[in-house]
């Protein structure tokens, strides 16, 4: 009886003086804030620096070079906001490329082939999704499995590397739509970008996309209210699998072959760029758009460090310790709205 | 019998010996060991010797992964103690004396345990998740070791310092003992202390250790400091079985094998309970897999995809929903329930 008052005042106490609206949506925003601003304080550091930096070309290529990193940090985007994690991808953009390029080369047609290459990716993550929903393996570990199935099935196909002549995947890298004053898109990046548009309106305006973000803030709520959960959360991982399989298909274009050793790490690539981003590990927060700029940031670092002119292995460190900063940032911001 | 199959080790060790018994079928001179000049050679050498990085790195990940955590480092540490040990010995002029290797092997791993604790400070006192506390070395780590090799591959010749990978000690390899003193002491640590049952409380339930009055911080710290102090041994073993430190492919997927040995050997990722002689199974289990993949004439890239099998397997097998589906065939006893639902909370 004596317990109950005593810890009901508190929260009477606190009920008036909680936080407005505004600033909760502006805490939530605020790790993408910060990653745009990181990323136009670069392309400033850059332009004082080098001169030449904030160029149309520059971000064209910019696009053009990471097209595949943000098909995959997108996918990866889906899996973490809903608290699990998906090794897979690197192995399955090699898997997907060398197994369309097989399919090529012994004569099957593009327009079978590119759905394949991408339906293969979206096997792989149904298998992720299965493991992880129906029999309650973690998804570290089942999508480590998957990694290794993948990278297994991608030797199993082929050990050397298969150039791609077929056409109508070489036109994906190829064609430079000129867009005047040295912009220019390929169909890849359009598909990396469209990629990014459609999964901003799956995740923030229909039914499934706040269902994503229920799980990960709190999985057993989100069963309580009726949600889903078990579908959202296998779907989560086909997506993440396809987006995989999109990536492939962009990688091998844009390398003009597949090869088995491909995407060695790429994943952990895609998950700091998710994380650079501004998404949460532990799911229910983070924005698409954030995994973009996080692409965008890891991307800047690579020309940057090419342009400065010093070994190629400062790249990861610099990406680590901007990886180490943004955790630290987000953790500080965590516990400040806990508080 | 049925006692029998439900012990926790009952599975990885029948994997073991079904493994074991296939090399033996499809190669009768699996199982012989030959003594050449009083030191042994042989297959299940080859396996007891190439195990022991593996073995290194599998103990202290089963000590992190018992705090709920998880060390992705380790590889990068491994490629970090090799740079900083061969750099050291390399520069020094005298790669034959006994106090320069003693001194570079000293700094590797003094350096492996600094940045171990670098680990456990981000995961105990900043409070961030362990998988990206630990990717952070996990991708700048392979950067510093480059920066320590200047991009090179340092190679050295040095007697004292290949005796660590490829020296007899009575008849058997010197990383055998090394891996058995590792084994014995992190087994003393655990079981004859009150260290593992703290370990244990920390994983099972963090906030309730921490109500019973466990510092769960700096019981954190010790794990990690001690997964960095064995990685860095690894790595000593590694470059001294190549006598070369190479900061690209030192330790490469070497946290992903160690967690699949823990995995294997019965230790949930969810943390708590955990079974360091489950993990000494599991990397003999990879250990003599790898070996499998080669005897039977199939190419060594296509290792994955029998590790990717053995993991959905044993996974599966451990899996709540296929222990129900088995023992409900075998008619429930209130024992086996209780011992899901322990497991349920502990996984949730």
């Amino acid at each position: 009886m004596t317990a109950a008052p005593t810890l009901e005042r508190p929260l009477a106490q606190r009920a008036p003086r909680r936080t407005p609206r505004w600033q909760l949506r502006l805490s939530a925003w605020l790790p993408v804030l910060t990653t745009s601003a990181i990323l136009l304080a670069m392309f400033i550091t850059g332009q004082a620096v080098f001169g030449n930096f904030f160029t149309s070309r520059l971000i064209s290529s910019l696009f053009l070079d990471n097209a595949y990193l943000i098909v995959l940090a997108v996918g990866m985007t889906y899996v973490i906001l809903t608290g699990g994690i998906d090794l897979s991808v690197g192995a399955v953009v090699a898997f997907s490329g060398i197994f369309g390029a097989q399919l090529l080369q012994t004569g099957w047609p593009a327009f079978i082939v590119i759905p394949a290459i991408v339906v293969s990716g979206s096997l792989i993550g149904a298998l992720i999704g299965v493991l992880v929903q129906v029999f309650e393996i973690q998804p570290f570990i089942a999508s480590l499995a998957a990694m290794f199935l993948a990278r297994g099935l991608a030797y199993v196909v082929s050990l050397q590397s298969i150039a791609i002549t077929d056409p109508a995947v070489t036109w994906l890298e190829r064609t430079r739509f000129q867009l005047g004053g040295g912009w220019f898109v390929t169909p890849t990046v359009i598909i990396a970008v469209l990629t990014v548009a459609v999964s901003v309106w799956v995740l923030q305006y229909t039914r499934f996309g706040r269902s994503v973000y229920a799980i990960g803030g709190n999985e057993q709520s989100a069963r309580l209210m009726g949600l889903q959960v078990a579908r959202t959360r296998i779907a989560v991982y086909v997506i993440s699998g396809t987006c995989a399989g999109i990536a492939g298909l962009i990688f091998a274009a844009y390398t003009g072959s597949g090869y088995s050793l491909t995407g060695l790490g790429m994943e952990l690539d895609a998950i700091a760029a998710v994380v650079i981003g501004g998404t949460i590990l532990t799911g229910g927060s983070g924005y698409v758009i954030g995994s973009l700029f996080g692409v965008m940031v890891y991307g800047l670092i690579e020309i940057s460090i090419t342009y400065i002119g010093v070994d190629s292995w400062w790249t990861k460190i610099v990406v680590g310790g901007l990886l180490l900063v943004f955790v630290v940032l987000q953790r500080l911001l965590v516990a400040r709205r806990k508080r | 019998m049925r006692t029998l199959t439900r012990h926790r080790l009952f599975w990885p060790i029948a994997a073991l010996v079904a493994l074991v018994v296939i090399n033996t079928l499809s190669r009768p001179s699996f199982l012989s060991v030959t003594v050449n000049d009083g030191e042994l050679y042989g297959s299940l050498i080859d396996i007891l010797r190439n195990s022991a990085p593996l073995m290194l790195v599998g103990i202290g990940m089963t000590l992190v992964i018992a705090t709920r955590g998880i060390d992705l480092s380790v590889g990068a540490i491994i490629a970090i103690s090799g740079a900083v040990a061969l750099s050291y010995i390399a520069n020094s002029g005298s790669p034959e004396s006994l106090v320069t290797v003693a001194t570079g092997i000293g700094l590797g791993i003094g350096v492996s345990l600094v940045l171990g604790l670098w680990n456990g400070f981000l995961v105990s006192v900043i409070g961030i998740q362990p998988i990206i506390a630990t990717l952070v070395l996990m991708l700048a780590g392979r950067g510093i070791a480059m920066l320590i090799t200047q991009g090179q591959i340092t190679t050295i010749t040095s007697g004292p310092y290949d005796f660590i990978a490829s020296g007899y000690v009575f008849g058997l390899p010197v990383p055998f003992y090394i891996s058995v003193v590792a084994v014995v002491a992190a087994a003393l640590l655990v079981r004859r202390t009150a260290f593992g049952v703290l370990l244990e409380a920390v994983g099972i339930n963090p906030a309730a250790s921490r109500l019973a009055g466990i510092k769960s911080r700096g019981i954190i710290w010790i794990v990690y400091g001690f997964s960095g102090l064995l990685a860095g041994a690894a790595g000593i073993i590694y470059s001294s079985n190549i006598s070369a430190a190479d900061a690209n492919n030192a330790g490469l997927n070497v946290e992903v094998d160690a967690i699949l040995a823990v995995v294997i050997g019965g230790t949930s990722l969810a943390g708590g309970k955990f079974m360091l002689s489950g993990t000494v199974i599991g990397v003999l289990i990879i250990q003599t897999l790898t070996a499998t993949v080669t005897f039977l004439g199939v190419p060594p890239a296509v290792t994955p995809l029998f590790k990717a099998i053995v993991v959905i397997v044993v996974c599966l097998l451990q899996s709540p929903k296929v222990r129900q589906l088995l023992t409900k065939r075998r008619k429930p006893t209130p024992r086996a329930e209780r011992t899901e639902t322990v497991k349920v909370s502990a996984a949730a």
